[in-house]
């Protein structure tokens, strides 16, 4: 059997992850092609139901990357999506689907090798956990 | 959202090879194939650079011919290029906002290059989400808000004072905003300057005088930003101005000083001289107003019996006053690197270790040692000199960038003492040579060939002192002649480098702009936007945005002035529409919203949230809190993204 890809779902703040992504690739910085990045303007964007709709489509992870603590662009932002990352981990839990599979960490515009290595690391605890177990069901549908 | 747009999407994909920056890793050809397929898409291309005048012709071209109403453009960051495929739309006739971009070169092709099949489909992927969302975009209008024709800039050295005069030249007020007691900054502290060796006081203090006299400028030194509200246009400022204990009135006389009792280090000498506890910075200080400082002030009122104009009032404290601008330049400098964190060459510790700034403050005849530079140890003349270049620069365990005035400042300072002392010997230890502005090459080939000024390459290890003599000793590999040779010095003076100053963390979060790895203010493009911020109407000058000469830094004053002007000048700026907006039908007035919001924005009126949209920033920090999808995020919608994350795992 091929080796086990996960595919991972990211949600970058426009102002410091999404560009601290953009600054790996033009740093030219090598990390696994597992992610696939949706730009929103501030992490506090995130609905806990686009966390959840990831997962129920076969996301094996899903990762939130915000401004540092203290350095939103919207003040407090960043604070906002904590919270709410930390009240769908309890779902997560409750639902079966172990909380490491969501994951939040702050990358700033200038930290392109931060981002790089979140998503390096990120991959491989996907890949010791192994395939979402919503994933075959949802990959059918 | 959906429900009122009938219309059909008609999309056009337009895949970029960037040359050979996406191209070279992957199969554009496959992934405009792949796109289509997908549904709705009327037309899918690839091109070899989009962005270019052919390209956009294309994109415009096909919207108007084939009656595109949604277009996708797979090429670089959105933050690159987003504007430029707006403006094609816009000429092409449809709404700016009903284009999509999808990163598949800073997302793929660039950090993925040796697995070219999986960036393939990664790229594929990343075109379907922006399908996906393309297929929602909904037309939206810009707002147009006023901007104030008031400018901030916060720091007064040479950058803040050449932005202030340009600025003021052209009739807008602006506020210039110093915490220290004068403005000046630390061109004010140097001897000469290279390689014109101009006197760095006299090609300085006339443009001090303009600004003060300027009628268009309110100089507020010994003042601090405090807080900042507002976006570009409208900016309230929070300044708060430390108590001086002295008024406008003051004369500049100096007789309260010459009858103060306490003396302390003074700062603009790096604590090599002294000053009273009422002071000026220097004779040439902008405002000549003392300043009493509180902390070594024993209270004793002499300076007060002596006083003419009356001008010295104990009973003051700090004020606070607010100020609205459009636009806000930062200047705020650098500082040097506390050599002391490079213990092995002994700053601190041994006498005659000295850093390249003290060494100016005493070759400057207006210094505290009147200009005759003296061992520290002993007071006597050095007959021997060695400057060591890259200290805190250049430098793995401290700092890895280049500070771009040391070599030069080096070279400088060593033909400026062996001008007046021609029996010295004087080495300077380099790494390499970096003297790349204009006549700076010249200038140090002088040094060499006319001075007799000895350059050897290698970077010491170590300085150990000669406990009776107090002279240094120096060990440095020659790299040149590949041997070790061991020199014997009066007098090390450390070429410091430059660091962001320690408050840059602080003035960071009040302006929610970002730094950079090496801590220096970032701008929004190393080379198409250097004077830019990314938060609009915020704009660098000079040495906060990275180590730099006087020639570029005065260049950068004048070249945020003029990017400042722009909105001024035009009296409004169209903002990014992406704001709140709430469905009546689905609000239940449940008041979630209201209090996420930290902007104040959302009110709730008839038990139904309504957005002020002057006050709205577009986080969507209500949207995401929103129990029923009435809140949205206009081009962030929930059934945009929703469908981004449908299509990241599927096709429809």
């Amino acid at each position: 059997m091929a080796e086990f890809e996960p595919k991972i779902l990211a949600f970058l703040c426009n102002w410091c992850s999404y560009a601290g992504s953009d600054l790996a690739g033009t740093s030219r910085i090598q990390y696994p092609p597992s992610i696939r990045a949706i730009r929103v303007m501030c992490t506090a964007r995130m609905d806990p139901q686009f966390i959840l709709k990831a997962f129920s489509e076969g996301a094996d992870g899903v990762m939130v990357a915000g401004c540092h603590p203290g350095d939103c662009h919207y003040v407090a932002g960043n604070y906002k999506a904590k919270r709410r990352v930390t009240l769908v981990h309890e779902i997560l839990e409750n639902m079966g689907i172990e909380k490491e599979r969501l994951m939040l960490d702050w990358v700033s515009a200038a930290e392109g090798e931060k981002f790089a290595t979140i998503v390096k690391e990120f991959t491989n605890t996907i890949k010791k956990i192994g395939p979402s177990p919503l994933r075959a069901a949802a990959r059918q549908k | 959202m959906v429900e009122g747009n009938k219309e059909e999407p008609r999309i056009g994909v337009y895949i970029c090879h960037c040359g050979i920056n996406i191209a070279g890793v992957i199969d554009v050809e496959e992934v405009a194939k792949y796109a289509g397929t997908l549904k709705n898409v009327v037309l899918s291309k690839d091109y070899k650079y989009m962005c270019s005048d052919p390209g956009q012709e294309m994109i415009i071209k096909d919207i108007k011919e084939h009656n595109l109403n949604r277009i996708v453009v797979a090429a670089c960051s959105p933050r690159m290029h987003e504007p430029t495929f707006r403006a094609a739309c816009e000429e092409a006739g449809i709404n700016p906002f009903l284009m999509e971009m999808s990163n598949i070169r800073e997302h793929s092709s660039w950090v993925h290059m040796k697995e070219p099949e999986k960036a393939t489909e990664k790229a594929k992927d990343l075109v379907r989400m922006a399908v996906a969302k393309a297929r929602l975009l909904e037309p939206l209008e810009k707002p147009k808000v006023k901007v104030t024709d008031k400018a901030l800039v916060i720091g007064g050295g040479i950058a803040g004072i050449q932005a202030s005069l340009d600025l003021a030249d052209q009739g807008f007020k602006v506020y210039l905003v110093e915490k220290s007691p004068t403005i000046g900054g630390k061109m004010a502290m140097l001897d000469k300057t290279f390689p014109t060796m101009d006197c760095s006081a006299c090609i300085l203090t006339p443009k001090m005088v303009d600004v003060a006299r300027h009628p268009n400028i309110e100089l507020l030194t010994y003042s601090e930003v405090k807080e900042i509200d507002g976006f570009i246009g409208n900016f309230k400022v929070k300044v708060e101005k430390k108590p001086r204990f002295v008024t406008d009135d003051c004369t500049g006389c100096g007789i309260c000083a010459d009858v103060c009792p306490v003396e302390v280090p003074n700062e603009f000498d790096l604590g090599l001289g002294t000053r009273k506890a009422i002071y000026v910075p220097f004779p040439q200080a902008v405002p000549l107003i003392y300043t009493i400082d509180q902390e070594n002030c024993v209270g004793c009122g002499m300076c007060l019996n002596v006083c003419d104009p009356d001008a010295i009032n104990f009973d003051s404290g700090p004020e606070e006053i607010e100020i609205e601008v459009g636009t806000i330049i930062v200047a705020t400098g650098f500082d040097i690197f506390d050599a002391r964190r490079k213990e092995e060459y002994g700053y601190g510790i041994y006498d005659n270790v000295i850093n390249g700034l003290e060494f100016e403050r005493l070759i400057n005849a207006s210094g505290p040692s009147g200009g005759k530079l003296l061992r520290p140890s002993d007071g006597k003349e050095p007959k021997s000199i060695g400057f060591i270049q890259c200290v805190g620069s250049r430098d793995e365990a401290t700092n890895k960038y280049c500070s771009r005035v040391c070599c030069m400042y080096a070279i400088k300072n060593a033909r400026l003492y062996k001008e007046k002392h021609p029996e010295t010997d004087i080495y300077i230890f380099y790494m390499d040579i970096r003297a790349f502005g204009k006549g700076y090459e010249e200038f140090y080939k002088i040094a060499q060939d006319e001075y007799g000024i000895k350059f050897i390459r290698g970077r010491p290890g170590e300085i150990l002192e000669d406990p009776q003599t107090k002279n240094l000793i120096l060990r440095v590999e020659d790299t040149l002649l590949g041997e070790t040779i061991e020199v014997d010095l009066d007098l090390v003076v450390l070429s410091v480098g430059m660091e962001p100053p320690k408050d840059a963390e602080k003035l960071q979060k009040i302006l929610r702009i970002s730094r950079g790895a090496d801590g220096f203010f970032l701008e929004a493009h190393p080379k198409l936007r250097p004077i830019d911020t990314l938060t609009e109407g915020v704009f660098l000058a000079g040495t906060a945005q990275g180590p730099k000469d006087i020639p570029d830094t005065v260049a950068q004053g004048s070249a945020a002035a003029a990017r400042a002007a722009i909105p001024m000048s035009k009296g409004e700026v169209e903002i990014e529409p992406i704001l709140a907006e709430a469905d009546p039908e689905k609000c239940i007035g449940c008041r979630i919203c209201e209090r996420v919001c930290d902007f104040g924005a959302i009110q709730i009126v008839e038990r139904k949230a309504r957005v002020n949209q002057a006050l709205c920033k577009g986080c969507g920090g209500c949207a995401g809190a929103c129990p029923t999808g009435a809140m949205q995020i206009k081009h962030f919608s929930d059934n945009q993204i929703m469908a981004m994350i449908h299509a990241a795992f599927k096709e429809d």
